[in-house]
Formats: structure tokens, sequence, C-alpha cells
């Protein structure tokens, strides 16, 4: 009867209403879940970092050294450091998807032993085309290009091969390859990446998100 | 003597009333439906432990969303009778659940010693509602339906 479908309509109703609830309860913790797990993947507390700390803007750059708009991009990221003094800090992750580029990230990763990373990285940014011509590597000739640093240049030959440094790398390449990081350089600011590529949309991700961490 | 006219408009009355009670009845079982579901929601979707005065409400009201159909099919009023005992003693727990959570009651009358603290707050909405705060508003809005049934039913 009528009553009856009242009742029966309302514990219908009542229980798809526990269900969906269940259901949406649970999708939104999976989403969580998923973003805490990305967020590992992303800044690794072991990736050579620049900035401050406590500034809330992370800039994460999957780098390839041989890579020529990595290069340009360099100069980009810092002029933006120094415009937002002590809001941002970069972290340098790998994609070497250019033949021979993991041999010239392990050789960066063992001038950090030395002390000389940011210095490493800059002078072979720098010398890009002269080590890496028409987009191919040539490892024999970085070394010229670290000779002025004050590094021990021996010891950089030797740290380079330890299993801690390989594992630095295969690390990076697995976290880019789970990431979905195809090309290089990929940016993430603040676990978001570029809607589009290019210096503009950097630029507008990094203006959000100090914007938004520094109201 | 009755005639026969005020003869048919006590029947068109009591059928009224019975009409209300029925009313008054199924909402009650809504809100103890509604209350029922939303306590497993919280301890069996998201996990959160209920504490010991959380299952002694529990016990008085999940018995309720099936006895009150039962009252409800075919309708009868004095189905007041067999619920409203469990909902006062429901309600009377739950007063003192939130009073707890305000720290009225004092620490050594405090009955939960294992597990979950009952003075812990799990949830807190808009910075005053808590689960307790929910029972007990849940358990007075059942204890006044059945009252009101009680009294709009001639028996």
């Amino acid at each position: 009867m009528k009553r009856k479908t009242i009742f029966l309509a309302s514990a219908v109703a009542l229980v798809a209403a526990f269900a969906i609830g269940t259901l949406a309860y649970q999708s939104q913790e999976a989403n969580a879940a998923q973003a805490v797990a990305r967020d590992t993947l992303l800044s690794r507390a072991y990736a050579p970092t620049a900035g401050p700390a406590e500034a809330k803007v992370h800039i994460v750059e999957f780098l390839d050294p041989a890579c020529d708009t990595c290069r340009s991009f360099y100069p980009f990221v810092k002029r933006m450091m120094v415009a937002n003094p002590g809001k941002i800090r970069v972290s340098i992750r790998y994609a070497p998807f250019h033949n021979n580029s993991d041999y010239v990230v392990k050789v960066l990763e063992a001038t950090r032993k030395q002390g000389k990373y940011w210095e490493s990285l800059e002078a072979l940014l720098i010398a890009q085309p002269s080590w890496a011509p028409n987009h191919s590597p040539q490892p024999d000739l970085v070394w010229v290009q670290l000779a002025g640093l004050g590094l021990d240049l021996d010891r950089v030959r030797q740290d380079m091969n330890t299993p801690e440094i390989t594992q630095v790398v295969q690390q990076d390449i697995a976290d880019a390859k789970a990431l979905k990081v195809s090309q290089t350089p990929e940016f993430f600011v603040n676990g978001k990446p570029m809607p589009s590529f290019g210096y503009e949309q950097l630029t507008a991700l990094v203006n959000n998100a100090v914007a938004t961490a520094y109201p | 003597m009755i005639s026969k006219p005020n003869k048919q408009r006590a029947t068109t009355h009591r059928a009224r009333a019975q009409d209300l009670g029925w009313k008054l009845v199924f909402a009650c079982w809504l809100v103890t439906a509604v209350s029922t579901l939303s306590a497993l929601f919280l301890s069996e979707v998201m996990n959160l432990p209920p504490c010991v005065l959380c299952w002694y409400q529990r016990i008085f009201i999940f018995p309720l969303v099936l006895l009150l159909p039962v009252g409800l099919f075919p309708f009868d009023s004095k189905v007041v009778r067999y619920a409203l005992p469990l909902s006062a003693i429901g309600w009377s727990i739950a007063l003192f659940h939130v009073l707890l959570t305000y720290g009225l009651i004092p620490e050594s009358i405090r009955p939960c010693t294992l597990g979950v603290p009952c003075a812990l707050n799990q949830i807190e909405w808009f910075g005053f509602v808590s689960i307790p705060l929910l029972s007990l508003l849940g358990f007075s809005v059942i204890n006044a339906l059945l009252i009101a049934t009680h009294f709009k039913v001639p028996k």
C-alpha cells in the first residue's frame, strides 16, 4: 500500500545513501593516499636542493645535463628564486634521456661529495655545447670543464662509480617514469606540473604557488 | 446516546489521529535509521573506533530500527511503550557522554578506562558538533516524537 511504499522507498534511499557515501569516502581516501605516494616520488630527501629549507614553494626539476632546454631554463629559475627571496627552494632530479647523460649525472653527483655541486652543474650547463655537441654527450670532454673548480678529479672518478650514486640515478629514473616525465626539463611546483610547456606557464605556476603560500 | 453524525465524526477524528501517529512513528524510525547508518559509517567506513559509552548508546538505538517498523505495519500506537524505555535510557547515556566531553563530570566517575577515551572528540564540525552531541540530538528527537505519539493518539 501507500504507507508500505513510502517505508520501503525510504529504507532503500537510506541504504543507497550509505553505499554512495562509502564509495565516495573510499575514493577520497584513495586519492589522498595517491597524493602522499606522489609526494614521496617527487621529493626524495637525497636530491640536491638549493634555497632555504623553510621555503614554502618547492620546485622539483627533472633535468638532463645534456638537454639544451634545461640549459636555457636554468638561469630563468635562478632569477625567479632571486625575485622571491627565501620563498623558493629548488630540488634537482635527473631524467638522463640522452645517451651517456647518466655518466654526466654520476660525475655531478660525485662533485657533490666535495661540496661543489652547484658550481659543477653551472659550469657544465654553460659549456654544454662543447661537451655535448649535437645532443650527443661526450664523456671524455666533460672533465675539461670541471678543471677550474678546485675539484679533486681523481676522487670524482672514484666516487662516481659507488653503488650509492648508481642507486640515486636509478631511483631518479624510476621516479621520473612513475611520474610520467617524458621530456626535460619537467617542473613540479608544490606537486603541480606545468599545464603546458613554456616560460610563461612556469612563471604563472610559481607566482600562483608563491601567492598561495605567502598571502 | 451518540447520534449517527456524531459517531461518524468520532470515527474520522480517530482515523486522523491514527494517521498522525503513523507519521510520527515513521519520522521517529527515519531518525533511528539515519543515526544507525551514521554510527556504522563512522566505525566501519571511516574506521573511527567507538568508545565504551558509544557502544552503550548503540545498544539502545540499533534495536529501534527493527522494532519501530513492527509498530508501523499495521500501525500500533502501543509501540511507544516498547520503544520509549530504550530511547529514554539511550538519551540518558548520551547526556552523560556529552557532559563528560565538556568536562562537566569529574574524572573519577568516568567509566571508560579501556580503549578509546570517551572524552576524546574524534570529530568536531563547526567547532562544537561532536559525535556525542549528535547522538544526544538524535535521542532527543526520538523521545520527543514517541512522547508526542503517546499523547496525540487515543488508545
